[in-house]
């Protein structure tokens, strides 16, 4: 059995991750990975697939179907759980780090295993700092509105420039050592108490 | 103790449910900080996280299912190593829910609103007999896990009236919170699940209640603290504190008077994630069965009276048998005793006896004679223990465990499915 001959199946409702580790393991040499992103598998997409490995993230409650499926199913060729051998430690908490569990059909050696859960992990890894970045992003835009509408707010009420309105903002932060965006909202929320809008 | 900087940090793994809430309120309400202790609770989404996180040492101590320890102490669980129980999280609040034409089915073969588990468990008898009859295919049911509290109690009912759980019907794995989806898409045709995962197929409009567990096996036990044994071994004081914290969350969440500050803490993203209106159901046992006006169901649920944060071996015992019972584990005298072992009331005793606690004298009973409310014999203070009859009558005495699994005529394993 040859690198692409190794089945993977990935479990994952989130698709766009599930792509991403798709792409990635097809990257180091693994042809045959499939994905099911239903939030309901069946047995018959696993059997399908006949996976030598599974990997399911770690938020998905899934995996206590799964495992039930392969307890009582005939049709599935049983994995196990790759938290079998204790010396695997580092592999293991690795994986979880990451947010990721393996499952093994008997018979795929564990030399094997490392390489494709190697690639899971990273690609894993990658995922969540990808949606880190989108978040921080999203942050950094949302606290640039806050920061715009107060500025508005003390043109209009202090009758000054925009600069001065800013340099005000920043001086005040420094001051009370706060983030700038912090001193910004503290501003809407007064705006907003004094003229009786929403809290 | 006067509130101190948290000197001890207690790392605990739950799942988003009604019973995880001693676990939560022991820190949302500073119980565990007056206790010294910084309980970090994180959020688990399945009950393989927490097995394996409890094995792995990222969790100290969980929610976790009554019989999962046990599976876990027995080395049927994939990473093995012991789990203790030192305490219970509560008594019932579980029910059995069908979709609505099973229901409509069950109510022409007599089934009413009374929730009686041996009237529901023939009016379903019949459905089944009749779909086999008509070669439809066999109603399937979900429990949350195969080392649960539901499935023994979904089987036990359903054998007990008659369906071979292993060949009448067939059983399946479904997570709670998806139980009402899989009822509405026709995946499943009813489930057994704690609250308020029954209430949410109700106010979907898509499933009926039945019955509940507390019926079934009155004063029946539910979820466990459940403790890597090696850490308990090395940290017996954070331990008895952890269990004193929890004993106080235990008396906050019976007050009834504090359930709508209960339900609106719980409702929060970061716990439960569930409307409060959801919950108060499961909290108060004032339940909808169907439609219609909700019902006071008897004894539906106990976080702390009737001693039901006790960790009563026969409780253990007797999810053992059942494990025996349906072909999960073997009875010899080495299981038992590590079975026995992993049931730890000398610890709750340790840790709650000074602080006055009823606590009982015995830590086994024969379970299913108490047919009232009865006083026990305690070291200090009352206590009242049962009803804790099982529907049909049978009793098990923890001394005699395998004369009460062969009592039963439907036992074994099932076959596998297809």
């Amino acid at each position: 059995m040859s690198e692409a001959d190794i089945r993977i199946l990935v479990i994952d409702d989130n698709r766009i991750r599930a792509s991403v580790i798709e792409e990635g393991l097809r990257e180091a040499g693994y042809s045959r990975v499939s994905i099911i992103a239903d939030s309901r598998p069946s047995v018959r997409a696993i059997v399908e697939a006949d996976p030598d490995v599974v990997f399911i993230d770690l938020e998905n409650p899934n995996r206590d179907v799964l495992e039930h499926m392969f307890q009582v199913s005939r049709a599935i060729s049983r994995p196990i759980a790759m938290f079998v051998d204790r010396s695997d430690r580092a592999m293991i908490e690795a994986a979880v780090d990451a947010g990721v569990s393996a499952y093994i059909v008997d018979g795929l050696k564990k030399e094997r295993l490392k390489p494709i859960l190697d690639t899971a992990i990273s690609r894993f890894n990658a995922f969540s700092r990808m949606r880190e970045e989108l978040d921080r992003t999203k942050r950094a835009l949302e606290e640039r509105k806050v920061i715009d509408r107060a500025k508005g707010i003390l043109m209009r009420l202090r009758g000054i420039g925009e600069e001065d309105a800013h340099a005000l903002l920043r001086r005040t932060a420094m001051n009370e050592n706060r983030r700038i965006a912090d001193v910004a909202q503290s501003v809407l929320t007064a705006a907003d108490l004094l003229s009786g809008g929403k809290p | 103790m006067t509130a101190t900087s948290p000197t001890v940090t207690i790392r605990a793994g739950f799942i988003p449910l009604l019973d995880a809430a001693i676990l939560i309120i022991a820190r949302i309400k500073g119980f565990a900080e007056e206790e010294g202790i910084d309980l970090t609770l994180v959020q688990e989404f399945s009950w393989a996280n927490i097995r394996d996180r409890v094995a792995l040492g990222h969790f100290d101590v969980a929610h976790m299912l009554a019989p999962m320890p046990i599976a876990a102490s027995l080395g049927l669980t994939p990473f093995g190593g012991a789990v203790i129980t030192p305490m219970c999280l509560g008594l019932g609040g579980n029910a059995v829910t069908v979709s609505n034409a099973v229901w409509y089915g069950m109510s022409v073969a007599g089934a009413d609103n009374g929730g009686d588990p041996k009237a529901m468990g023939d009016a379903l008898r019949a459905v089944v007999a009749e779909r086999k009859a008509k070669g439809l295919p066999k109603l399937t049911f979900a429990v949350v896990h195969p080392f649960s509290s539901h499935n023994y109690y979904l089987r036990y009912w359903l054998a007990a009236c008659g369906i071979d759980p292993r060949t009448d019907v067939g059983l399946t794995v479904v997570p709670p919170p998806y139980m009402a989806d899989a009822l509405a898409g026709g995946h499943i045709d009813g489930y057994c699940v704690g609250e308020p995962w029954n209430s949410a197929s109700v106010v979907a409009g898509v499933g009926h209640i039945v019955t509940t567990t507390s019926a079934i096996w009155k004063s029946s036990p539910e979820k466990v603290l459940g403790a890597r044994a090696d850490w308990a071994e090395r940290n017996p004081e954070a331990l008895a504190a952890l269990l004193r914290a929890m004993h106080r969350a235990s008396l906050w969440c019976d007050a009834p008077r504090n359930a709508p500050e209960l339900v609106e803490l719980l409702s929060s993203s970061r716990y439960l994630d569930v409307a409060p209106s959801t919950m108060m159901a499961g909290l108060t046992g004032r339940i909808t069965l169907g439609a219609g006006q909700p019902q006071p169901v008897q004894d539906f649920r106990y976080f702390a009276k009737r001693a039901a944060t006790f960790p009563w071996v026969s409780h253990g015992l007797w999810f053992f048998s059942q494990m025996v019972r349906w072909g999960q584990a073997e009875l010899t005298p080495a299981t038992l005793e590590t079975v026995r072992q992993s049931l730890r009331p000398d610890l709750y005793r340790r840790a709650l006896g000074p602080l006055g606690v009823a606590l009982p004298n015995a830590s086994a009973k024969i379970e299913g004679t108490l047919t009232m409310e009865t006083p026990v014999a305690t070291a200090n203070g009352r206590l009242f223990l049962g009803p804790d009859g099982f529907f049909d009558g049978k009793v098990f005495d923890p001394d005699l465990i395998g004369d009460y699994v062969n009592s039963f005529d439907i036992r074994g394993p099932g076959p596998l499915d297809d």
